[in-house]
């Protein structure tokens, strides 16, 4: 079953389509469930992988 | 072997660890690590370096999504500070999981906050523009490594 603004829905009654971005900031994957024939996106799942940090670079004074 | 001029690389552990005060302090009631949330912010929010607490402006809201956002989980809520080389690392214990909401405007950033030390912001991480509809978004980790730890001294 999958959630959706509609309430619980059998996931074979759905259309669903899912799709990848991969760079060097993240690898994102999502999912998308809709009515058949209808383009309204009844459920959104998204799942990002982080791949950059942040840093901080400390430095030391000379005399 | 001649000396060599450096900041220690303990000492960055230290400073993640809060062992070192070279201002005003805050008193701890104990040596436990602070406790940390996680907030979702707009692609028009300007969060960023400049940021020095959490806010609530420019900050998601949606169904299932309570302000403030999702507290970090884990023993404790971030890797236990350490170095390779000379740069000292660490990452959140687990993946930010946001379950069951709709979060309708594109969001693209998410700032980490110390709850436990007046909601002083740590720091924004970004990603694609997303929405989420009657669903969960699910933020994971970066290895935890001198290369690719979330907060780095390097």
């Amino acid at each position: 079953m999958i959630t959706t603004t509609l309430g619980d829905r059998d996931e074979t009654t759905l259309d669903k389509r899912e799709g990848t971005v991969d760079n060097d900031n993240e690898l994102t994957t999502w999912v998308e469930y809709r009515l058949p024939g209808s383009e309204e996106i009844i459920h959104r799942s998204v799942h990002v992988r982080l791949k950059r940090n942040v840093t901080a670079a400390p430095a030391v004074g000379g005399f | 072997m001649a000396n060599s001029q450096a900041m220690c690389t303990s000492f960055k552990v230290e400073l993640l660890n809060g062992h070192h005060a070279f201002g005003t302090s805050v008193v701890r009631g104990a040596t436990t690590p602070d406790t940390f949330k996680a907030a979702l912010y707009l692609v028009s929010a300007t969060t960023g370096a400049g940021n020095t607490v959490y806010t609530a402006t420019g900050e998601v809201s949606g169904t299932g999504y309570t302000a403030g956002g999702v507290d970090l989980t884990g023993a404790a809520d971030w890797i236990a500070p350490s170095s390779t080389g000379t740069t000292a690392f660490s990452t959140p214990t687990n993946s930010f999981v946001y379950t069951t909401v709709t979060l309708s405007t594109a969001f693209d950033a998410v700032m980490i906050y110390n709850s436990a030390q007046g909601n002083k912001a740590v720091s924004v991480h970004t990603f694609g523009s997303q929405t989420v509809t009657a669903g969960t978004f699910t933020l994971t980790m970066p290895t935890n490594d001198a290369t690719t730890g979330l907060i780095r001294l390097a």
